[in-house]
Order: structure tokens, then C-alpha cells, then sequence
């Protein structure tokens, strides 16, 4: 692979993670809000009303940094990525317009009115734009998930020369690899919203400060939670992991670490891969339940990366280590989310600062869990952009030097840092000045 | 009307869109220092675009996506040939956005100043830009022998796209007076009239000279205009708008003076994508490649029909949300952000 193309992997691996960090939070937190907005008009209870104001404040500066840190992915698919916008724009662009019109236009123009209009608009029309603003989220969420769907397993459409034509709109957002996909990832992005809400809350009742509204917190935060920690693993993850084995069998054997085919396949719950030796090192096993898991049968053949072509398989490790890291931490969530929904259920909860300790350290591990599972979806993709049809090597800007990618990608690292340190000294002052 | 012509329309259409409703934003940030002179003003200018600039914005985003799906040749030999450009589009319309949404997260004098100076100056750069790719559009790039090319500054920064690009700085900061001039109230409306009138005249002056250094740069331009007289509409219009705007500001009335800057703005990239059709991006005057028209950079007419439809039911949904969303906010701009 060129120099030219790695600087252009680089680019988009760390613009699209860092970007990711913002809609993954905006997605479940426009739901939870309107959730608040909810319980406000339906209670009339003010203090769900300043609960949602205060977490609109969030909100506002959450999504501002994910437009401006959106924009350039969008973008770069045509200056570092032409090869795979010629190759693929007449499909992929399809869900990438749709995503505009049919979402962000309602997001953002919503926003306005929801984040500024409290004063001008009736109670209903508020709590509407709530709703509206939290629907564009996850409408946006789902043409961005379709389309990556199209890139790991394309479908309603027909190669014409050197491009693909669409042959069907209905293929496309009905591909059954979006299926699970598509409400796996608003799963993880609901854990976040509610472990940040929770994590907060935790906070607030802990430094004896804004207590009302951190028990509000808390209580919706552990509740949401702990109903989408479950349906991050199952059904959504569970169903996933099957259809990547059926879609993308190199992609599950580097996850799982599988090195040969075999019959009744463990399930390694830690190990470390070695490439050298086709093996796991020091492994904990648990026989036949990766079998089962992926076929329903603990004694169906699994198949592993010696079945599969050199120069078609995904760098294991990394794919390895974040598809462990992800499901290690989801397993962690639903224990300590189970625990706290547990106490909240028994009326103690407010009292126990351990609980209370463990949910707002816990704040940042969500993201790192959602961004490790897309680690796995997109490097376990490699070495294709568009699976089985067109291989990353060919896929960048041919007039794109290797020089002119590092000097961007250099640029937008020092931008986002300084947009970073901004967004955490702005979380920290709205936490600090709290709900009002 | 074929369907690569329907989407030429669209996409021009979108285009055109996009400049007047993120124009007026974009010019009130490149008056912004000069219009508000002090804190509140400055405030007030803001809250005044605050909660429809992001909305305007997605119209940028809808057109490059339109690229995509319609014409991805397009989309992949323009970005990728503009790298360095784009990038720095980019990171201005980054520094830009936060400019507006954090500006008034911290009430500091020199929090909000700093801010200020980036909002401004991003925006000015951004209508620069703009108007230098434009510029560059029309006086068309040079081609490879592959099919691409690499627009380095040094290609890009030509007298003609220059020229563009102040074009497009004046013209967007006039209309973002104009703006100014609906949204505020006392000494700032009177000065936001005043810069309307003022800058009238360098846009009318800039605009003779880039029509005159059009024809010089690309004689073919009025082939167009010639063939299918109708098209005369666009710049007939535009000089309808400019006198009306003069007539208007002079007697104090914003909205219509509002309208007709906004229609001029429209009716000038009309007259522009008019005289170009159906080329996208030519090759540069004596540059041997055929460059990119509306049949070689379009997607197949499969993907092209079924975009169309999701294009017209989508954009009919946004028309009514847009024109409430901007009725919410209609009248006089009042404090948004606290």
C-alpha cells in the first residue's frame, strides 16, 4: 500500500473519531431529552423542564462541535477518497443526500428553535421540537449507518464499468447487514447519553450540590441505561455478530482470534493473538460458545483465518483488541447499571456513594466502547473500502500527495485539540454552573 | 429536459440557495468588526443569525452531496484537485461555527472578542474562497492528460478568480448589511442601512469588472445567452434587483431592500451557471482535456432518477419547516443567547 494511501487512512481514521465523539453523545441525549420534555408536559413538574433546559446546554454545544468536525468527513470522501467517489459515489451518495435533506435540515433548523424559541413558541410546539430535534439525530444516524452498511456488504446495485449503478433505493436502506447494524449503533450511542446523564447526576448528589436535579439524573440516566445496555448486547449485538459471520467470515475470525478452522469454536474471553505462531497466547476458553453464538450449535464448524486468502484478511490484532475491549466494557455496563437500577428499584440509591462513585467515573468508558466497535467494523473490513468490490490500495485521490495529506492531517490535529480542551472547559463550566 | 440537465438545474438551484441564505450570515461576519461597535451590538448581530445560520449551512452539504450522487466525477476531481483549498474551507467554516456557539458561553469581554475577531475573519476568508473558486470555475483549470489536476495556490490565485473572490467579499458583506439592517433596531440599523448604501457601489463596480474580464477570459461565455435569448432573464434581473435595492435602502425600507439583495444574489449565480451550462468545470482557455460537463462527471441515470425524487419530496418537506422555522424568528432580533 502506497504512502499516499496510509496518510489518507490516517486522516480519516483520526478526523472520523474524533468527530464520532460528539453525534455519539448528541444521539442518545436528544432522545433522553425529549424524554424530559415529556415527562415535563405530561407532570408539569418544573423541574424536569430545568433538567431538560440544562442538558439542552449541553446538548447546543455537543452538537455545534459535531457539525463543524462533521462537515470535513463528508468532504474528504472527495479529496482524499476520489477513486472510491467515482467507484462508488452513484450508491453511496444516495444515503449521504438523503441524509441531508431528509434529517439535518430538521436537526438543525429544529435546534434553533428548541435551543432559543422556549419564549416564543407555545409549551406544545417546545416539546415538538424536542421531539423533532431528537428524531433528525437518529434519521441522520441511520443514512450514515446505511451507507457504511453498503460498504460492508453492498447490495441493490450493479457494477457498470468502473462504477456501480443503484438498482434499487429499497435494497439499499432495507440491507439486512443495516438490519441489526443500524440499532446496534443507537444502542451504544443511548448507553452513552444515559451513562453521561447518570455519570452527571452521580455528581451532582455526590458533591451535595443541585441535588433535586441530580436524582432526576440519575434516575433517568440508570433507568434508560440499564434497558439499553442489554439491547446494546442483546438482541442487537447478537444478531449483528451473526450476520458479520455469515457476511464478513474474515472479519469475525480476527475478532474472535480464530487462527484454523474448527468444529464446536471457543469463545476466548482474554488471549493474545500472535500472528507467527497462528495462535492465541495465554487464552481463557470457554469450549463450543463461539459455535453457538455465531450458528446456534455448539459443534458448528467456525471458520478461521487459514481458511481465508493472505492478502484478503484484516490486521488481526487491532481488530482482536477492540472487539474485546468493546465487549468487555458493554458487559461491564450492564453490571453496574443492573446494580444501580437495582438500589433505584429498592428506594437506596441516593445514599450509596459507591454506586454513586462508580457511575460518574464511568462516564468516559462508553465512549471508548462505541468507538472501539466501530475499530472493529472498519478495520475488520480491510483491506476493502467497498467489501469484495473495491480494495483501499485503489480507492484514494491520485493527484493527493503523501505530503499534502500529512501537512492536512497534521492541521486538523492541531485544531482539534484546541477544539477538544474548548468543548471539556465548556462541559465543565455548564456541569459547574449546573441546572438554573 | 433531460434528466443530467434536470440535475445541472438542481444543483445550480441548490447552489444558489445556499449563497443567499448562508451569504447573509457569512456577510454579516465579514462586517461584523466594523457594523457593531460595541459589545451588545456585536451581541446582537449574532443573535440575529444564531438560530438560522446551521440550518443555512446544510444547504452546503446538501449541494456537495447532490455532487456525489449526481455528478461524483465532479465531486472527486474538484475536491480532490482543490485539496489545499477545500482543507482551508474547511477549517474556516470549523473556526467559524464555534466563533457563533461559543461566543457566548462565557460572558468575558475578552472571551467574546476573541471570538468575535475569529468569527469575522473566518467569514471573510470563507467569501474570499468562495468567490475565488468561482472564479476559477469560470476561467476553467488545467486538466491532466489522466483527467485531474492539481490546483495549487499558485494556480488558483489568478487575477480573474481574484477578482471573484473581493466580488463575492463586497456582495456578500452588502447583503449581510442588508440583513442587519431588517433584524436590528436604532443606531445599529441606521449604520447597517448606512454600509448597505455605501457598498452598493464597490459591488455594482466589481461586478462591471468581472462580467467585462468574463468575456475577455472566456469569449464563448455569451454563446448561451445568444443561442436562447430567454436566459437574459437572469441578468435583467440582477439589474432589477441592484436599482431596487438603491431605491429601497435610500428609503428605509429593509425588507425590501432584504429582497432584493437576496434576489440579486440568486439571480447573479443564475446568469452565472446559465452562461456555463453544460459544462461543470471547463478546462482551462487553451488546456487540451475536454473537462467535465454535465454527460461525462454524471452518475448513471438509474442512481440520477431515484436522487430526483428523494430531492423533490425531500426539499417539499424543508419548505415548510424552513418558512416556519423562519417565522418563529421573524421580526426584529432579540436576545437569544444568554
Amino acid at each position: 500500500m502506497s504512502d499516499a494511501v496510509v496518510a489518507a487512512r490516517w486522516q480519516f481514521a483520526f478526523t472520523i473519531m474524533f468527530h464520532y465523539l460528539f453525534p455519539v453523545l448528541t444521539m442518545g441525549l436528544g432522545v433522553l431529552i425529549a424524554v424530559l420534555k415529556t415527562l415535563e408536559l405530561r407532570s408539569g413538574d418544573p423541574l424536569y423542564g430545568t433538567a431538560a433546559r440544562f442538558w439542552a446546554r449541553i446538548f447546543a454545544i455537543t452538537f455545534a462541535t459535531g457539525v463543524v468536525t462533521g462537515i470535513p468527513m463528508e468532504f474528504q470522501f472527495g479529496t482524499n477518497w476520489a477513486q472510491f467517489s467515482r467507484y462508488a459515489g452513484p450508491v453511496v451518495g444516495q444515503t449521504l443526500f438523503m441524509e441531508g435533506v431528509f434529517a439535518f435540515f430538521a436537526e438543525s433548523s429544529l435546534l434553533g428553535v428548541f435551543l432559543f424559541g422556549e419564549s416564543r413558541v407555545g409549551r406544545r410546539a417546545h416539546w415538538l421540537s424536542a421531539v423533532g430535534v431528537a428524531l433528525g439525530a437518529v434519521l441522520s444516524g441511520f443514512f450514515i449507518v446505511a451507507t457504511n452498511a453498503w460498504m460492508q456488504h453492498p447490495v441493490g446495485y450493479q457494477a457498470v464499468g468502473d462504477h456501480v449503478e443503484l438498482t434499487s433505493l429499497w435494497g439499499l436502506l432495507s440491507n439486512p447487514y443495516a438490519r441489526w447494524q443500524y440499532p446496534h449503533v443507537l444502542s451504544g450511542a443511548m448507553v452513552t447519553g444515559s451513562m453521561v446523564m447518570a455519570g452527571t447526576g452521580a455528581f451532582y448528589l455526590l458533591a451535595r450540590r443541585h441535588e433535586d436535579a441530580g436524582r432526576v439524573f440519575v434516575r433517568v440516566g440508570v433507568i434508560a441505561g440499564v434497558v439499553f445496555s442489554v439491547l446494546t448486547l442483546f438482541p442487537t449485538g447478537a444478531f449483528h455478530g451473526e450476520n458479520v459471520t455469515r457476511f464478513q467470515p474474515a472479519k469475525m475470525a480476527a475478532m474472535e482470534g480464530i487462527f484454523k478452522t474448527q468444529a464446536g469454536a471457543p469463545l476466548a474471553i482474554i488471549g493474545m493473538p500472535d500472528r507467527e505462531r497462528q495462535e492465541l497466547m495465554d487464552p481463557i476458553f470457554v469450549p463450543g460458545v463461539l459455535s453457538y453464538l455465531a450458528y446456534g450449535n455448539f459443534s458448528a464448524r467456525v471458520t478461521g483465518l487459514n481458511d481465508i486468502p493472505a492478502d484478503q484478511q484484516p490486521p488481526v490484532e487491532i481488530v482482536y483488541y477492540t472487539y474485546h475491549i468493546m465487549v468487555g466494557l458493554g458487559t461491564m455496563f450492564i453490571a453496574v447499571l443492573a446494580v444501580a437500577a437495582f438500589f433505584l428499584w429498592r428506594g437506596s440509591l441516593f445514599e450509596r456513594r459507591g454506586i454513586l462513585w462508580t457511575l460518574m467515573l464511568a462516564m468516559p468508558f462508553p465512549y471508548i466502547a462505541n468507538e472501539a466497535g466501530w475499530v472493529v467494523a472498519e478495520v475488520g473490513r480491510q483491506p476493502w473500502t467497498v467489501y469484495g468490490l473495491q480494495r483501499v490500495a485503489v480507492a484514494s485521490s491520485t493527484n493527493v500527495t503523501t505530503g499534502m495529506t500529512y501537512f492536512t492531517l497534521l492541521g486538523f490535529m492541531g485544531l482539534y485539540l484546541v477544539v477538544g480542551l474548548l468543548y471539556l472547559l465548556l462541559f465543565a463550566r455548564i456541569v459547574n454552573e449546573g441546572p438554573r | 429536459m433531460s434528466l443530467n440537465t434536470t440535475w445541472f438545474v438542481v444543483l445550480a438551484f441548490t447552489l444558489a440557495v445556499y449563497a443567499v441564505l448562508d451569504g447573509f450570515d457569512l456577510g454579516i461576519g465579514a462586517v461584523h468588526l466594523l457594523l457593531g461597535r460595541t459589545r451588545e451590538e456585536r451581541a446582537r448581530l449574532i443573535d440575529s443569525i444564531g438560530p438560522v445560520w446551521n440550518g443555512n449551512e446544510v444547504w452546503l452539504i446538501v449541494a456537495g452531496s447532490s455532487m456525489i450522487v449526481a455528478f461524483p466525477n465532479l465531486y472527486a476531481t474538484s475536491f480532490s484537485g482543490f485539496y489545499l483549498a477545500l482543507m482551508l474551507v474547511l477549517w474556516l467554516l470549523l473556526l467559524r461555527g464555534l466563533g457563533i456557539e461559543f461566543r457566548h458561553q462565557i460572558h468575558h469581554p475578552m472571551w467574546e472578542h476573541a471570538w468575535d475577531v475569529v468569527f469575522s475573519l473566518a467569514s471573510v476568508l470563507l467569501a474570499l474562497l468562495f468567490g475565488v473558486a468561482l472564479g476559477n470555475v469560470l476561467r476553467g483549470v488545467p486538466f491532466d492528460a489522466a483527467g485531474e489536476f492539481q490546483g495549487t495556490f499558485a494556480v488558483l490565485l489568478n487575477p480573474f478568480s481574484i477578482l471573484g473572490g473581493l466580488l463575492s467579499v463586497v456582495t456578500l458583506g452588502w447583503h449581510g448589511a442588508c440583513w442587519a439592517a431588517l433584524k436590528t433596531e436604532g443606531p445599529l440599523q441606521l449604520r447597517a442601512r448606512r454600509f448597505a448604501a455605501a457598498l452598493w457601489i464597490p459591488a455594482v463596480a466589481l461586478l462591471v469588472a468581472m462580467v467585462g474580464a468574463s468575456f475577455v477570459t472566456r469569449p464563448d461565455f455569451a454563446h448561451n445567452f445568444m443561442r436562447y435569448p430567454p436566459l437574459l432573464l437572469g441578468p435583467a434581473a440582477a439589474i432589477a434587483a441592484l436599482i431596487g435595492n438603491r431605491s429601497a435602502v435610500r428609503r428605509g425600507e429593509d425588507r425590501r431592500a432584504f429582497i432584493a439583495s437576496s434576489a440579486y444574489v440568486a439571480s447573479v449565480l443564475a446568469s452565472v451557471t446559465a452562461g456555463l451550462y453544460p459544462m461543470l468545470l471547463p478546462a482551462a482557455v487553451g488546456n487540451p482535456g475536454p473537462g467535465l460537463d454535465i454527460y461525462n462527471a454524471a452518475a448513471p441515470a438509474g442512481s440520477l432518477r431515484v436522487a430526483l425524487i428523494a430531492y423533490l419530496i425531500g426539499l417539499s418537506i424543508v419548505s415548510v419547516y424552513m418558512v416556519t422555522v423562519y417565522r418563529v424568528w421573524r421580526g426584529k432580533a432579540g436576545q437569544v443567547y444568554r
